[in-house]
């Protein structure tokens, strides 16, 4: 059995400042939005993949919300984990394990810190690999900006082009009425504000949000009784590379740059080819290098590359037209968000914000700290 | 009476990695070489990463390395980071060839450049933990 698999729902939850909800309850909208959306039922619902909630994801979530899935998947590699689980996710409903396969994600990151039920920087223990690093205090936020200071000096890639990747999420954001930041902002505000981890100003890292997001695949036989346009998956590719910064070889080669020719080459397509794009920007330089990884432009070229506003709504490759990481919606994983905007765009649906036209869309995310990657290619045929 | 603030900035020292903790306790540095394939390996484990043997012993490093990239933290909450910022975040290649995340000291006055010279430093955690950092080897510099 070889089937095609297609996006069939999503859904946002009432994402944004003050939603009232759990994380579970998050999920759960967005989860009841993206089943409906695509026509379905709870009992429609075969296969379930969840991570990053509950103490046996993604069993607690599935129990919430009343589901017995024999299917499931709780990939755990950080915010690529939504693109690796739906690639997982399709090749069981290809291979005929599942025919609809939800997956389903609430965080309330931005509430928890600020009613102190979490920390600012995350605790990642003192045992096994990680008490190597437990002396020295390496921030995730410290991670990114080690990389970002290697591009800068082996490519000449200037803070300038790194904060007009700000600067073009947030002209996107603009025309995105859920988007959590939407004033306008300049490379000078970018450049002019608190360091948190040099060389990163505050607007050189992603909100810390709270949201919800839901994605439902079907098999293409259930294409045929859908309300929505379809969203075809059209090639995926997955990878890992390390966790310990001392295992990273090359600080300006992210795992993209496997998993994102995989996904092209099985999808027969190039990046020239691609009308939109959905890629992690947890750090403004995360986006750089993964545009370089995937293959849009050669390594060390990202940073004249996006300083034309290429990336902007009416630019030559808008990326992230929701605004992003940096200005719509980050609330700790944000991989599943990038699948619903894609779907969003390539069905039409974007309002002011929607790309004229767009075909295919290439969807990136990056888990933990340049860890591990997966990408997708979807397409309206 | 309050109990101290958890830290956050203590190894959790194991059987497999005593003789590293206790070296630096020394100020010493240690890696592990193997002895089939000739590389040597760090963090340490007790088979070689790179072909699996596992003959792989214990051999000093000269404490000698090279920055490979830094970043100045200004933002860490966890004790006890959170009483030491700014400081110095860096990852350094061993004249050995392995790569360690460490962190930078006696920068005052340095102009910080990537690929110069630095020596390990042997700074106390507590007391009985020391951990290898790294300061500019300046006019030391050979090549």
């Amino acid at each position: 059995m070889s089937r095609r698999v297609a996006l069939a729902g999503v859904g946002l939850a009432d994402n944004g400042k003050d939603h009232g909800q759990t994380p579970y309850g998050m999920l759960a909208q967005a989860s009841r939005r993206a089943v409906a959306e695509a026509g379905l039922t709870p009992a429609d619902i075969d296969g379930f993949g969840s991570t990053a909630l509950g103490t046996l994801a993604p069993i607690d979530v599935a129990e919430y919300m009343g589901l017995r899935p024999r299917w499931l998947d709780s990939t755990a590699v950080g915010g690529s984990s939504w693109e690796i689980m739906a690639a997982h996710a399709a090749d069981a409903i290809s291979q005929g394990r599942a025919d609809v396969i939800l997956l389903a994600y609430g965080s309330t990151a931005r509430s928890d810190l600020r009613n102190k039920l979490r920390t600012g920087s995350l605790d990642w223990g003192s045992r096994g690999p990680m008490q190597w690093e437990a002396p020295y205090g390496h921030s995730l936020m410290s991670k990114y900006a080690m990389a970002a200071r290697r591009h800068m000096f082996e490519y000449g890639t200037t803070l300038e082009q790194l904060a007009e990747i700000a600067v073009s999420a947030r002209f996107n954001a603009a025309e995105n009425p859920q988007a959590q930041e939407r004033t306008p902002i300049t490379i000078d505000d970018v450049l002019s504000g608190p360091m948190i981890a040099d060389p990163f100003q505050k607007l050189q890292c992603c909100l810390r949000s709270d949201g919800g997001a839901a994605v439902v695949l079907v098999a293409e036989d259930r294409v045929a009784d859908l309300p929505s346009k379809p969203v075809w998956v059209l090639g995926s590719g997955e990878s890992s590379s390390h966790v310990s910064m001392s295992q990273w070889e090359d600080f300006t080669v992210g795992p993209a740059s496997v998993s994102g020719p995989l996904a092209f080459q099985r999808a027969g397509l190039t990046p020239a080819d691609i009308d939109v794009c959905q890629i992690y920007d947890a750090f403004t330089s995360m986006l750089l290098i993964t545009l370089e990884d995937l293959g849009f432009c050669g390594k060390g070229e990202a940073g004249p590359f996006v300083a034309d506003g290429r990336l902007r709504l009416g630019g030559a490759l808008p990326t992230n037209t929701d605004g992003g990481g940096l200005s719509a919606c980050h609330p700790g994983q944000r991989g599943l968000f990038l699948l619903v905007e894609a779907v969003r765009q390539l069905r039409g649906e974007s309002g002011p914000r929607q790309v004229a036209g767009a075909e295919t869309a290439c969807v990136s995310g990056t888990g933990g700290w340049f860890c591990s990657s997966g990408t997708m290619i979807l397409g309206t045929r | 009476m309050t109990s101290p603030a958890k830290r956050f900035d203590l190894p959790t020292v194991e059987l497999e990695t005593k003789p590293y903790w206790d070296a630096a306790k020394e100020g010493r540095l240690l890696l592990r070489r193997c002895a089939s394939c000739g590389r040597a390996h760090a963090y340490p484990r007790p088979f070689c990463p790179h072909c699996w043997s596992e003959d792989v012993p214990w051999e000093q490093a000269s404490g000698r390395a090279r920055l490979y990239t830094y970043s100045t933290v200004f933002f860490n909450d966890l004790p006890p980071f959170n009483e030491r910022l700014p400081y110095i975040a860096a990852v350094v290649d061993l004249e050995e060839g392995p790569r360690m995340m460490t962190g930078l000291v006696e920068t005052e006055g340095v102009d910080l450049q990537l690929g110069m010279a630095l020596e390990a430093v042997f700074l106390p955690l507590d007391d009985t933990l020391a951990a290898p950092f790294f300061r500019p080897a300046l006019g030391k510099d050979t090549t």
